[in-house]
């Protein structure tokens, strides 16, 4: 659609189960070629109405993210969109977290990635069933890709879904999926002044992972200054050091998810 | 860039509602806090207005400056930017205005 920046709207999104080797295309040749020829002349100038709107731009994506939330809800799957700028360590602590959780509740992915299926491997390799979801030139997922996403993993009830999103601190803040929460990862490798530069990301989260803390002895990172910093965004999340290389710390992040998961179900009992 | 689309979002609601009426100018109000920069809606409006019937149309941008009231002395005041902080100190605030990202109104002939 937009052949100046080489930007792609739906058209370019793919979703893929990794080891199908079929791929759901769909054709991207949707134009528009409306031509308004208005041949007869006008002696006077056309008066104009204005029509007020007052609507939410993202209201259709919100409207959609409220139905993802019905629909996963209803099936008692605990939602979590997890946001990162790129290498802060997403699929490195699903992996951990999947393997380590194993037997305790069934875990599924969506993975969003502009290209490729590498993250979706990594995933597919320790048995948990995932999904790729390609925005081709899109910068983050959307309600729409992960209602596609989640018709085809088809995640079962009473387990956990991890939505990782496009690696990217800015875009995929406005966008609600449809999640139940939204936790951002950062690595003690970007520095402490991420809060304050991309405030609108770690104001959307409310859980705060910071990853890579076994680096902390060779690096320059103040972790109390970083914590002021969050919480100036964000007073409410819930921030969390730790390592998913070496573990350390990771039982908080395990017992939070018990938490919510339990939460999850808990709520739909009473719905 | 996640103006694009948001600016698509735009248009496509306005053709949806407007329902083939030639579009002479459509007027939104970004707020300050949006997280939305209002030059790269304008720069994509004119790229995706191409070829559809709100091509040529004009675009109105109305930023809202951002405002915060503080839940613990009570004091209204202006928020620029996203450190959530009341000038006494507390971090407990909400936000009034500055999130909008609305579709106000559109000109048609």
């Amino acid at each position: 659609m937009c052949a100046t920046c080489g930007c792609s709207d739906d058209a370019g999104v793919r979703v893929t189960e990794p080891g199908h080797t079929h791929d759901h295309s769909h054709d991207p040749g949707h134009e528009h070629s409306h031509s308004h020829g208005h041949s007869h002349s006008h002696s006077h100038e056309s008066e104009t109405r204005t029509i007020t709107l007052e609507q939410d731009v993202l209201a259709k994506n919100d409207l959609l993210a409220e139905r993802n939330r019905g629909w996963l809800r209803a099936k008692e799957i605990l939602a979590v969109n997890v946001m990162s700028s790129p290498g802060s360590g997403k699929t490195t602590l699903l992996t951990r977290t999947i393997l380590d959780l194993a037997g305790e509740f069934p875990i599924t992915v969506i993975e969003g990635d502009q290209e490729t299926l590498f993250d979706a491997e990594r995933i597919k390799a320790t048995g948990a069933p995932v999904v790729q979801i390609n925005t081709g030139a899109g910068c983050h997922l959307d309600a729409e890709m992960l209602e596609r996403g989640l018709a085809t993993l088809a995640p079962p009830p009473n387990s956990v879904l991890f939505i990782e999103n496009v690696g990217n601190l800015v875009c995929p803040a406005l966008f609600d999926l449809g999640e139940a929460h939204r936790a951002v990862i950062m690595s003690v490798t970007e520095g402490p002044d991420k809060p304050l530069k991309y405030p609108h990301m770690f104001a959307a989260c409310d859980l705060i992972l910071l990853n890579k803390t076994d680096l902390l002895p060779y690096l320059d990172f103040d972790v109390p200054a970083f914590l002021a910093d969050a919480r100036k965004i964000n007073p409410d999340a819930h921030v969390l050091p730790l390592s998913a290389t070496t573990g350390d710390g990771l039982y908080a992040w395990y017992d939070w998810l018990r938490v919510q998961s339990t939460h999850t179900q808990s709520h739909s009992a009473r719905t | 860039m996640h103006e694009l689309s948001i600016t698509q979002s735009v248009i496509d609601a306005v053709v949806e509602k407007m329902d083939g009426a030639t579009v002479k100018s459509v007027r939104l109000e970004i707020g300050k806090l949006s997280g939305v920069v209002p030059d790269s809606v304008r720069f994509c409006f004119d790229v995706i207005c191409a070829g559809t019937m709100l091509e040529g149309a004009r675009l109105d941008i109305d930023e809202t400056p951002g405002r915060a009231r503080c839940r613990d002395c009570d004091e209204e005041f202006p928020l620029n930017d996203m450190i959530m902080l009341c000038p006494c100190g507390s971090a407990n605030v909400e936000v009034l205005a500055g999130q909008q990202l609305r579709i106000k109104s559109v000109e048609v002939l």
